[in-house]
């Protein structure tokens, strides 16, 4: 059995899941602090993904980063990067599928932060920066933990969008999700079950971790 | 030392509009909940930004909307305590204490530390984080990191309504002594007219937004000028009143005659304590025959719920209290009203 689809899945799901933890948060916190109908606006835009079918995903990717296509075109031509049908590719599939999670329940979290903390923090003359690093963040980290592994175990499973952007080379572009595809297409029952079944006991490990940290880390504030 | 507030803010149900000053030593600003007191507070720490106005403390100007300055709450140098203590939940009772002196890189923060752990008795509390303290114990650490920060200004908002009452006395003295020994103004917030007494030197009435002038505490409890100062006073028994004659008034909530030997000019209401109510068996002058609606029985006194009209409203009602209070049953029941306990007020 080829292991490079496993070590292909967990490096993109990794990738994302660290690109979208920033993202997620930055989003998170900049968009509470807009004009309400900003803020409708654009967490509706942010949150699309969430329930945009894969497909549609990764036709407005390929639309965007196809070899003939604006920015496709322009990484191309300056740098002699493929952004499409490569290992990475898959990256971008599930950054996009997987950001709102993150985004979300970071949201949630800030948003369920008592706004006292930030304000006796201010008048303690603690700088913003201190109070969102050294604070919020400790304070919310239930929330972020929780958006960090959702993320995750999204990325990992992500298939519609990277089956499109990335398609299924094997040895190159291949992960779980499109092998158990190619698998089952081919009639290879057998091997198809295997990277089930190993996909599978990643996801449940994933989730246990998650619960596991979670309750030992609850009461512990509050 | 001295603070001048005079903001105006819209506010979803009303405008906010305060204006007082207040020197060295407890002012309070007291008021019903809801009424804008711990948004006052807010806007003078600067988290919330009042739409005009003026905000000064000791000559150094913190907000003026005419001349658009506006410090940020790090710059402004008051010290807020808040309700809920606002204890950083993810840092230990000692850490909490040095985030206070993270901005002030001069002084040596452990003897610092130290000395406040020591004055706030938190010894062995140093390593233990909010979620394990008492109120109490949060209350004294939230303190001690406000004096750690070094304020020009203290402010309190009700420290005391979120403790149970035995802890409350005791924390009422802790606070007397954290007053003395601070030098500054300190605004104290509250809605309970006892702990402005006990505790303040001077006080501002805030009724729906409204701030109406500030009074030295003994003026402010004895002789009330407005109606919602006497109400806020703790004055029970108020009646609205139409001038008879030069020596009688019509109270028309309680529907009875009084008679004075002085009323001012303009008298609008008048208004009496209900431990200066008398029951009393004989007629006589300012006395009357009420009913008993209903008798409410506390530690010290007994509280009467007394009415002279029938088919009275809880307006018309008045409140007495009294230490011996026996049910006699036989005998007529007649209200004394004392006519030197009656405070005659003019809006």
């Amino acid at each position: 059995m080829d292991l490079y689809p496993l070590w292909n899945s967990l490096r993109v799901a990794f990738i994302s899941c660290f690109i979208v933890f920033f993202t997620g948060i930055w989003a998170a916190e900049y968009i509470t602090k807009l004009p309400k109908s900003l803020k409708g606006f654009l967490d509706v835009v942010l949150t699309l993904p969430l329930v945009l079918p894969p497909t549609v995903v990764g036709y407005f990717l390929l639309c965007i980063c196809g070899p003939n296509r604006l920015i496709g075109g322009w990484i191309q031509s300056v740098f002699n990067l493929k952004l499409t049908m490569v290992w990475y590719s898959a990256i971008f599939a599930s950054a996009v599928v997987a950001f709102p999670l993150m985004y979300r329940t970071a949201r949630g979290a800030f948003e369920a932060f008592d706004p006292a903390l930030k304000c006796s923090a201010q008048t303690l003359g603690l700088s913003d920066s201190y109070i969102f690093w050294r604070i919020k963040l400790p304070c919310c980290s239930d929330g972020i933990l929780a958006g960090t592994v959702l993320a995750f175990a999204r990325a990992l499973g992500e298939y519609g969008a990277t089956s499109m952007i990335a398609g299924y080379t094997p040895g190159r572009t291949a992960t779980i999700s499109t092998t158990v595809y190619q698998l089952w297409r081919t009639n290879n029952d057998l091997l198809a079950f295997k990277w089930v079944m190993l996909n599978i006991a990643i996801s449940f490990a994933v989730l246990m971790t998650f619960n596991f940290l979670e309750k030992r880390k609850m009461g512990a504030y509050r | 030392m001295a603070i001048t507030v005079d903001i105006k803010k819209r506010l979803g149900k009303f405008d906010l509009e305060v204006n007082f000053k207040a020197t060295d030593g407890v002012h309070g600003l007291l008021g019903a909940s809801g009424c804008g007191k711990s948004v006052t507070l807010l806007c003078i720490a600067g988290v919330v930004k009042p739409d005009s106005g003026y905000i000064e403390i000791d000559g150094r100007v913190l907000f003026d909307s005419s001349k658009k300055i506006d410090l940020i709450p790090q710059k402004r140098k008051v010290g807020l305590l808040f309700q809920n203590y606002a204890l950083f939940p993810n840092m230990t009772v000692k850490e909490n204490l040095r985030a206070a002196l993270h901005a002030n890189p001069k002084i040596n923060k452990d003897e610092a530390i130290k000395e406040m752990i020591r004055r706030f008795h938190l010894q062995g509390l140093e390593n233990h984080r909010p979620v394990q303290l008492s109120g109490g114990q949060q209350q004294r650490t939230a303190l001690a990191r406000i004096l750690l920060s070094e304020p020009k200004l203290l402010m309190l908002d009700e420290p005391l309504s979120a403790l149970d009452s035995y802890l409350r006395h005791q924390t009422e003295l802790e606070l007397m002594e954290v007053f003395d020994s601070f030098k500054g103004t300190i605004l104290f917030v509250s809605h309970s007219c006892g702990e402005v007494r006990r505790l303040c030197k001077s006080a501002t009435v805030i009724d729906s937004g409204r701030s109406e002038g500030s009074l030295p505490v003994e003026k402010f409890f004895e002789y009330p000028q407005t109606i919602s100062q006497a109400i806020t006073a703790g004055w029970q028994n108020y009646s609205h009143v139409k001038k008879i004659d030069e020596h009688r008034l019509l109270a028309e909530d309680w529907g009875f005659e009084l008679t004075f030997s002085h009323i001012p000019e303009n008298c609008q209401y008048v208004a009496i304590r209900a431990h200066h109510l008398q029951l009393t068996d004989r007629p006589g002058e300012n006395t009357l025959p009420v009913k008993i609606l209903r008798t409410v029985t506390d530690i010290n006194f007994t509280t009467l719920i007394l009415s002279a009209q029938e088919n009275s409203t809880n307006n018309g009602h008045l409140r007495l209290e009294t230490d011996s209070f026996q049910q006699n049953t036989d005998k007529n029941t007649y209200l004394h009203i004392p006519s030197e306990s009656v405070i005659f007020l003019t809006k």
